[in-house]
């Protein structure tokens, strides 16, 4: 039951996020949005794990977190730099 | 000891549902991209946290316990680490600070 109340709160804040991510003006708001996302879909396998009975799904969960953070960092990279290819910025 | 468990699981679970949904509203709400990145860091933090936390506490699998704190660590230095990057490059990409006098009436 408390796995049940998680989850349906994970899913109106998903809910809302993926509103802003239709929504956002810039892309870097959709950027922010679509990592959000990443991280609630992260929690919604946690407690879905536990939900059903099958722990496994934390498995997936850390997959996906590391996904993640690849996900993001490579559109935001494109967006800074216009290419995937460019060494960076340099220091 | 089983029900002490489950009162402070539903406690966690129940505070980290109310974080997730406090800061999806604020990612909706706020006026700015700069401060949805901040409501973005409530979530992220407060709301993932605590929910892994009262899942931590019904674990009875050792394995699935350090399975749990492996996701809490990488969401612990990921996720500020990515919302550093969107902040870092939205502001040399040029995109400006909502700054200056608060309107007076703001629907």
């Amino acid at each position: 039951m408390m796995f049940a109340v998680a989850a349906a709160a994970l899913l109106v804040a998903l809910a809302l996020v993926v509103a802003r991510a239709l929504a956002g003006p810039t892309v870097f708001d959709r950027l922010q949005a679509a990592n959000t996302t990443g991280t609630l879909a992260l929690m919604l396998l946690a407690v879905i794990g536990f939900l059903t009975g099958r722990p496994e799904f934390l498995d997936l969960a850390i997959t996906y977190g590391l996904l993640n953070l690849v996900a993001t960092m490579a559109v935001l990279k494109f967006f800074r730099f216009g290419d995937l290819g460019t060494p960076g910025e340099g220091s | 000891m089983s029900a002490v468990l489950d009162a402070a699981s539903w406690v966690l679970l129940v505070a980290g549902g109310f974080f997730c949904v406090v800061g999806a509203i604020g990612m909706l709400r706020m006026p700015d991209f700069y401060t949805r990145v901040h409501s973005a860091s409530v979530l992220d933090t407060l709301g993932a946290g605590l929910i892994l936390l009262g899942l931590l506490l019904q674990a009875d699998d050792p394995f699935v316990a350090v399975r749990l704190v492996i996701i809490g660590l990488l969401l612990f230095f990921v996720s500020p680490t990515a919302t550093h990057a969107l902040a870092r490059a939205a502001l040399i990409r040029g995109l400006a600070p909502l700054l200056g006098a608060r309107p007076s009436k703001r629907s």
